[in-house]
C-alpha cells in the first residue's frame, strides 16, 4: 500500500478538525448535526486505530515535518511504536464513545444547544491525537493546551450550576500548573541539548541525544513527572478528578477517564524511557511508591462514595496507580540492568493502560445510560434497574467484572502480569529493596480485593434489589447506538482477556525499543492459547481455557439438571418470614461500605451524626432517625488549603501595588527606566 | 498423545465432586463426637443434597437472571479449580491453565457473583452478608498473596505442579519460612471457607451469618448446587494446602496404577485435616466481626514473617 | 550432628524466638504474655545449648541451664504470684492499635536486617544470620515497653529486650564469658525483685498499675 500510517493518522486529525469547523454551520439542525459529526469522528477514530495497529505491528518509526508552527520552529510529528500503541488506545475508545454519543447527545436536544459540545468534542480528540504524535516540545505543548482547553469547555457544558463551574475551574488550575511544570522540564532538556545556543533543541530528537548531569536530569524528571501526574490524577494531585469527571456529560467523562489520563502516562513513558533513558533506582522507587499510594487510597475513596460517577472517577485514580506500579517496577528493573524483567513490567503497565481505557469507558457509558434514563446520579436513589434496562445492566456487569480483575476478562491479565513482575524481585541485587517490594505486592492484592467490593456495591445498589428512591421516573432502556458502543467495548474487554498472547506479541515492539528485549518470545512460546511470561515452569495462564472450562461445566450442569426438572415457582420474598419488608430496608451504598469504613476510616476525616426523634408514647422506639455522614479528603486540608490560602495572601500583598492614583503608576515606570539604564550601561 | 492424563483428570474431578460431601460429613461426625453428641452419619450430606435436588425451586418475584445463573457459575468455578489443583496426580492436562494466583481469582469470581446474588433480592440480610463477605475477602487477599509469595520464593514457581516437583526433588527442606506460610495459610483458609472463628457454618441466627446470609433466598436445586460448591471449596482449600506444604503421596508418574495409592494417601491426609479442623472449631469461639482485622492481620503478619525469614535465614 | 542440620535447627529456633516476640507484641491477655515469655526463654536456652555443642564452648551449657531456670521457671512464677496477689486486671490496653503495632514491628525487622548486613559479610560463625533476628527482638521489646500502658507489660518488655541481647551475644560471638553471664543473670533476678517491690508501692499509692496514672506526677503551673 502506498499510504503510510502517519498520513493515515494525519488525515484522521484533519477530518476531526474539519468536522469541528463545519459544525457551526449546521446549528439549526441539531439532530442531523449530532449524527453527522459523530459519524465523522467514528470514521476518524477508525482510521487512527488502523494506523496505530499497523504502526505497532510493523514496528515503524516515521516522521513528518509540518509547516505550521512558528517561523523556524515547525511542528514535527513522529509515529513510532509507543505512539502507535497510544493511537490505538485513543482511537478504539473514541470510536466506541462516538457511536455511543449519537444516542446520548440526542438526549440534550430541546434542553440546550449541543453545537459547542460537538465542536469541542472533535477538538478534544484531535488534541489528544496530536499529543501522542508530537515529536517536539512546541507541538506537544500546543496540543496539550488544545486538549486541556477543549476538555474544560466540555466539562463546563452544563454551566448553569455553580458547582459545575467550580469543578471546571479547579480542573483548569491544576491542568495549567501541570503544564507549567512540563514546560520547565522540556526547557531543561532542550537547554542541555544544544547548550542554549539556538532554539533547535526543542525537538525530541535532540533531547534524546543530550547528555544531562544527574542533578539536572533529576530536576527534569521530577518536573515532568509532577506535570504528568497532575494530569493523570496521581495522589496528591488528584483532587480535580472526582470533581470534574462527574459533572461532564457522560460520553466526555468516558473519554476523559479512558484516554485523557492515558496521554499523561504516554508523557511519563516518553520522557523517562525515551528522552532520559538512563536513570538511577530511586526514581523508579518513587514512581512505585506513588503508584501504590494512589492505588490504595483511590479505591478507599471510591468505596466511600454514593455518587456513581464520582465512584468511577476515584477508580480511575486507583487504576492510574496500578499502571504506575508496572512502570515503576520496569524502571527499577531497568536501572539494575535486568532487561527481561523490565520488559515484563513495562508490558504489564501498558496492557493495563489499554484495559483501563476499555473497561472504564464501558463503565462510564453505562453510568451515562443510567443517568440518561433515570435522571439520577446518586446510587442510593436507584435499584432494580436490571429489570428495566437489561442490556445496560449486562454490559455494565462485564465492565464491573473486568475492573475487579476476575478471569477470564482483561483486568485479570494485567494484574496477573504485574504480580508476576513482583514475584521476580528476588533477582534484584539490593537486599533492602528485595524485602520491601513484596509488601507492595500485598498492597496491590488489597487494592484488587477492595475494588471487587466496591463494584459489588456499585452494581448491586444501582441495578439489583428494589427501587430505593422516593420518586419514580419512567425508566427506559438505552437507545441502539448507546448499546452498540457499550457492546463493542465489552467485546474488546473479553478479547483482551482471552487472547493475551496475541496482544503481547503485537505490543512487544515497544518493550524492545525501550528495554532492549522482548517478552513475546517466552510469553507466546506455547502458542496463542497460553501466556507464559517468563517460562513455562514458572507460571502459565490460559484465559481461553478458563472461559471454555467454566462454560462447559455450567452448560453441562444446566443440561443435566433440566432433564428431569423440578418446577420453578415465583413467590414473594421469604426474608426469614418477615412480612413487612419495604424497599427502605435494603442495603444501600453507605451501609454496604460500613465495615470497610470502620476499618480504614482513620485515613479520612469522617463525622457521623445520628438524631433520634422519639415517639411521644414510647421513648425507646424512635419515630424518625436522621443519619448524617460527612467524609472529607484529608489531603485537601493538608496540602491544598494551605497553598490556596498562601496564594491568596500573596496576591493580596501584591494587590497593594494597584493604588489607583496616576502618580503611583508613573513612579513605577520612572523607577523601572532608571533601573534599566543603570544595569544596561 | 496418550489418553491416560485425561483419564486421570476426569478421575480427579470425579473424586472432587463425589467425595467433597463425604469430607464435610466426616468433619461433622468428628465434631459431634468431640461435643458428646450422636452424629447423623458420614453420608448425611449426600442425603441433604438429594433432598434439595428433588424439591421445587421457589424464586422471589424480583429475582433476576444473575440470581439464577450464580449457582451454576459457583459450581463451575469450583469444578474447574478442582481440575487444576493436583489432588491425585501432578501431570494434569489442565494444570498449566492456571497457577495459584489464578486459582485464588477463580474463588474470587464465585464470591463476586454470590455477593451480587445476595443483593439481588433486596432484603437486609442479603446485603449484610454481601458487605461482610467482601470485607473479609479484602482483608484476606493480602495475607493470601504473601503466603503464595513465600511458597513461590522457596520453590521458584507459582504453578502448583512445579512446586510439588521441586519439593519431590528434595531441593527444599523444612524451612521456617514455609512453616510461617503454612500457619498463615491455615488462618486464611479458615476465613475463606467460612469456619469458626470467622463464620459459623451451622448457625441459624441471621445476624451472625456471613455466607449463609447471602444464600438465604435460595431453594431447591440452586441451593443444592451452592451447598455442593461450598463443600467443594473446603475440599479444595485442604488440597491446596496439602499440595503446597505436604504433597508426599500425590502421584508423580503418569500411570493409572499410581492412582489408587495416591487416593489412599489423600484419604488419610484428609482424615487428619478433618480432625484438625474440628479441634480448631471446638477450641475457639466465633469472633466479633471487627476483631477479624486482628485475626487476618495476624495471618498477614505470619506470612510476611515467612517471607522475611526466607531472606534473612536462608 | 552435622553442620547443616545444626544450622537448620538454629534458624528454626531463631524464627520461633521472633514469632514469640511478635506474639508478645500483639497479645492482650497477661497470662498469655507470661506464657509466651516462658516459651521464648525455652527456645533461647535450647538454642544456646546447641550452639555450645557445635562450637565446643562448654560454658554455654551453664548459661543455657541458667536461662532455663531463670526465664522459663522462676520469673514466670514470680510474675504469676504478683498478678494473683495484686489482683491485677487480666487485660492490657495498648496505645496504638494492634495492626499498626504489627506493621511497625515488621518495619523494625526489615530495618535490623538492613543494619546487620555488613556483619553478615564478615562473620564466619554458623549463627551469623540470626544476628538480625536478635536485634529485631531487642527493638520489639522496646516497642512493647512503649506501646503498652500496664506496668507488668513494661517489665516483660524489658525482659524480652534482655532476651534479645542475650541472643545477640550468642549469635555474634558464641556467647559472653561465664563471669559476665552470671553477673547478668544475677542482675536480672535483682531487677525482678525490685520491680516486685515497686509494684506493691505503686499499687498501694495509685490503686492501679496503669502507668498513665503516673502522669499525675508532674509540675503544675
Amino acid at each position: 500500500m502506498s499510504i503510510d500510517s502517519i498520513s493515515l493518522a494525519c488525515s484522521a486529525i484533519v477530518l476531526l478538525l474539519g468536522s469541528a469547523a463545519f459544525a457551526p454551520l449546521l446549528k439549526r439542525m441539531q439532530a442531523f448535526l449530532i449524527e453527522f459529526s459523530f459519524l465523522l469522528s467514528t470514521v476518524a477514530s477508525f482510521l487512527v486505530t488502523a494506523a496505530g495497529v499497523w504502526a505497532v505491528a510493523r514496528g515503524i518509526n516515521e516522521q513528518v515535518i509540518l509547516l505550521i508552527g512558528l517561523p523556524d520552529l515547525p511542528f514535527h510529528l513522529r509515529l513510532d511504536a509507543l505512539s502507535g500503541f497510544f493511537l490505538t488506545v485513543i482511537g478504539l475508545l473514541s470510536m466506541f464513545v462516538s457511536i455511543y454519543s449519537i444516542g446520548y447527545v440526542k438526549g440534550y436536544i430541546g434542553q440546550r444547544s449541543v453545537t459547542s459540545l460537538v465542536i469541542f468534542y472533535c477538538l478534544f480528540v484531535a488534541g489528544m491525537l496530536m499529543v501522542v504524535l508530537s515529536d517536539d516540545a512546541l507541538c506537544f505543548l500546543v496540543s496539550w493546551e488544545i486538549m486541556a482547553a477543549a476538555s474544560y469547555f466540555l466539562v463546563v457544558f452544563e454551566n448553569e450550576k455553580p458547582e459545575n463551574r467550580r469543578a471546571a475551574f479547579l480542573y483548569l488550575v491544576v491542568a495549567h500548573v501541570g503544564a507549567i511544570a512540563i514546560l520547565l522540564s522540556f526547557g531543561i532538556l532542550a537547554g542541555f541539548a544544544v547548550k542554549a545556543e539556538s532554539f533547535s533543541g526543542y525537538t525530541f530528537d535532540s533531547m534524546r541525544s543530550a547528555q544531562l548531569p544527574i542533578e539536572w536530569a533529576t530536576a527534569a524528571f521530577f518536573l515532568s513527572f509532577f506535570g504528568f501526574a497532575a494530569k493523570a490524577g496521581v495522589i496528591p494531585l488528584h483532587v480535580w478528578l472526582p470533581e470534574a469527571h462527574p459533572v461532564a456529560p457522560s460520553n466526555v467523562s468516558a473519554l476523559m477517564s479512558g484516554v485523557m489520563l492515558k496521554t499523561a502516562i504516554y508523557g511519563i513513558v516518553r520522557v523517562t524511557f525515551d528522552l532520559i533513558h538512563v536513570f538511577p533506582v530511586w526514581w523508579g522507587a518513587i514512581v512505585l511508591i506513588l503508584g501504590l499510594i494512589s492505588a490504595v487510597m483511590g479505591v478507599l475513596y471510591a468505596l466511600m462514595q454514593h455518587d456513581l460517577k464520582r465512584l468511577l472517577a476515584y477508580h480511575s485514580v486507583e487504576n492510574i496507580g496500578i499502571i504506575l506500579i508496572g512502570i515503576g517496577l520496569a524502571m527499577i528493573f531497568k536501572s539494575f540492568n535486568l532487561p527481561l524483567l523490565a520488559a515484563l513490567g513495562l508490558i504489564a503497565g501498558l496492557y493495563h493502560t489499554m484495559n483501563h481505557a476499555m473497561f472504564k469507558g464501558l463503565l462510564f457509558m453505562g453510568a451515562g445510560s443510567v443517568l440518561h434514563a433515570t435522571g439520577e446520579r446518586n446510587m442510593e436513589e436507584m435499584g432494580g434497574l436490571i429489570h428495566k434496562m437489561p442490556w445496560t445492566a449486562a454490559l455494565f456487569l462485564i465492565g464491573c467484572v473486568s475492573i475487579s480483575a476476575l478471569p477470564p476478562f482483561n483486568g485479570f491479565v494485567s494484574e496477573w502480569l504485574t504480580f508476576q513482575a513482583f514475584l521476580l524481585t528476588p533477582a534484584l541485587p539490593s537486599p533492602l529493596i528485595r524485602l520491601l517490594i513484596p509488601l507492595g505486592a500485598a498492597l496491590l492484592a488489597l487494592t484488587g480485593a477492595l475494588a471487587a467490593a466496591c463494584f459489588v456495591k456499585a452494581f448491586g445498589v444501582t441495578f439489583l434489589g428494589h427501587w430505593r428512591g422516593q420518586h419514580h421516573p419512567r425508566v427506559h432502556e438505552a437507545s441502539w447506538s448507546m448499546r452498540l458502543g457499550m457492546l463493542l467495548a465489552a467485546v474488546t474487554c473479553f478479547c483482551l482477556g482471552i487472547l493475551p498472547s496475541a496482544f503481547i506479541d503485537w505490543m512487544d515492539v515497544i518493550a524492545e525499543q525501550f528495554t532492549g528485549t522482548t517478552i513475546a518470545s517466552s510469553a507466546g512460546r506455547y502458542g496463542w492459547m497460553w501466556l507464559t511470561p517468563v517460562s513455562y515452569e514458572r507460571a502459565s495462564y490460559s484465559g481461553l481455557i478458563v472461559f471454555l472450562g467454566i462454560l462447559a461445566i455450567v452448560a453441562l450442569a444446566f443440561v443435566m439438571l433440566h432433564v428431569k426438572a423440578g418446577r420453578i415457582r415465583r413467590v414473594p420474598i421469604w426474608d426469614c418470614g418477615f412480612e413487612k419488608i419495604n424497599q427502605r430496608m435494603q442495603y444501600n451504598a453507605t451501609s454496604f461500605s460500613m465495615p470497610i469504613r470502620r476499618i480504614f476510616g482513620y485515613l479520612f476525616s469522617i463525622r457521623e451524626r445520628v438524631e433520634l426523634a422519639p415517639q411521644a408514647a414510647h421513648k425507646a422506639f424512635p419515630k424518625k432517625i436522621n443519619y448524617h455522614i460527612s467524609i472529607r479528603d484529608r489531603i485537601w486540608g493538608w496540602l491544598y488549603k494551605p497553598v490556596v490560602d498562601a496564594s491568596f495572601w500573596l496576591s493580596r500583598k501584591v494587590g497593594k501595588l494597584q493604588q489607583g492614583r496616576i502618580q503611583a503608576y508613573l513612579i513605577y515606570s520612572f523607577v523601572t527606566i532608571i533601573i534599566l539604564l543603570v544595569f544596561l550601561r | 498423545m496418550t489418553v491416560v492424563p485425561y483419564i486421570i483428570e476426569l478421575l480427579q474431578i470425579g473424586v472432587l465432586i463425589g467425595l467433597a460431601p463425604a469430607f464435610v460429613g466426616w468433619v461433622r461426625m468428628v465434631k459431634c463426637w468431640a461435643q458428646g453428641r450422636r452424629s447423623a452419619g458420614l453420608l448425611q450430606p449426600y442425603r441433604d443434597l438429594a433432598k434439595l435436588f428433588s424439591k421445587d425451586v421457589l424464586l422471589a418475584e424480583n429475582a433476576s437472571w444473575i440470581f439464577r445463573f450464580t449457582p451454576y457459575l459457583v459450581f463451575g468455578t469450583a469444578v474447574l479449580a478442582g481440575g487444576i489443583i493436583p489432588i491425585l496426580s501432578i501431570d494434569l492436562p489442565l494444570a498449566p491453565t492456571a497457577d495459584v494466583i489464578v486459582i485464588v481469582a477463580l474463588f474470587a469470581i464465585a464470591r463476586f457473583f454470590i455477593a451480587l446474588a445476595g443483593m439481588d433480592i433486596g432484603t437486609a440480610f442479603g446485603g449484610m452478608g454481601s458487605s461482610r463477605e467482601m470485607m473479609i475477602a479484602s482483608l484476606a487477599e493480602p495475607a493470601m498473596l504473601m503466603a503464595i509469595f513465600t511458597v513461590s520464593l522457596a520453590n521458584r514457581s507459582t504453578s502448583l505442579s512445579e512446586i510439588i516437583q521441586v519439593i519431590y526433588s528434595g531441593q527444599s527442606v523444612i524451612r521456617p519460612s514455609l512453616a510461617f506460610a503454612f500457619l498463615a495459610f491455615v488462618l486464611i483458609a479458615l476465613a475463606e471457607t467460612g469456619r469458626v472463628p470467622v463464620d459459623n457454618p451451622a448457625t441459624h441466627l441471621e445476624l451472625t451469618m456471613v455466607h449463609e446470609a447471602m444464600i438465604l433466598e435460595y431453594s431447591g436445586r440452586h441451593l443444592a448446587l451452592i451447598e455442593w460448591a461450598g463443600m467443594m471449596k473446603l475440599f479444595l482449600f485442604t488440597s491446596l494446602g496439602i499440595a503446597a506444604f505436604a504433597p508426599w503421596g500425590i502421584a508423580a508418574r503418569e500411570e493409572l496404577s499410581a492412582v489408587p495409592l495416591a487416593l489412599l494417601y489423600m484419604i488419610i491426609k484428609f482424615g487428619v485435616v478433618g480432625v484438625a479442623i474440628v479441634l480448631i472449631e471446638t477450641g475457639l469461639a466465633k469472633m466479633r466481626l471487627f476483631r477479624l482485622t486482628e485475626f487476618l492481620g495476624a495471618a498477614f503478619l505470619l506470612a510476611t514473617l515467612g517471607m522475611l525469614a526466607f531472606f534473612i535465614l536462608d | 550432628m552435622e553442620l547443616t542440620t545444626v544450622a537448620h535447627i538454629n534458624s528454626f529456633l531463631a524464627a520461633l524466638v521472633l514469632l514469640t516476640a511478635f506474639g508478645m507484641l500483639v497479645q492482650k491477655r497477661i497470662y498469655g504474655l507470661i506464657h509466651l515469655f516462658a516459651w521464648q526463654g525455652l527456645f533461647l536456652s535450647l538454642n544456646t545449648a546447641i550452639v555450645g555443642y557445635v562450637a565446643g564452648k562448654h560454658h554455654l551449657y551453664i548459661s543455657s541451664l541458667l536461662t532455663l531456670s531463670l526465664k522459663v521457671i522462676l520469673l514466670p512464677y514470680i510474675l504469676h504470684v504478683l498478678i494473683h496477689r495484686l489482683k491485677i486486671r487480666k487485660e492490657v490496653e495498648t496505645i496504638v492499635n494492634i495492626p499498626m503495632t504489627m506493621l511497625i514491628g515488621i518495619a523494625l525487622v526489615i530495618f535490623s536486617y538492613h543494619l546487620t548486613a555488613p556483619v553478615r559479610e564478615l562473620s564466619t560463625l554458623i549463627t551469623r544470620s540470626t544476628l538480625a533476628i536478635a536485634l529485631a527482638t531487642v527493638m520489639i521489646g522496646l516497642l512493647m515497653m512503649i506501646t503498652r500502658r500496664h506496668a507488668v507489660t513494661q517489665i516483660i518488655g524489658f525482659l524480652a529486650l534482655e532476651n534479645g541481647l542475650f541472643f545477640a551475644a550468642t549469635s555474634a560471638t558464641y556467647g559472653m564469658p561465664l563471669v559476665v553471664e552470671l553477673g547478668v543473670a544475677l542482675d536480672i533476678l535483682i531487677a525482678a525483685f525490685i520491680f516486685g517491690i515497686f509494684f506493691f508501692h505503686i499499687h498501694t499509692t495509685f490503686d492501679s498499675l496503669d502507668i498513665e496514672q503516673m502522669a499525675r506526677l508532674r509540675e503544675e503551673d
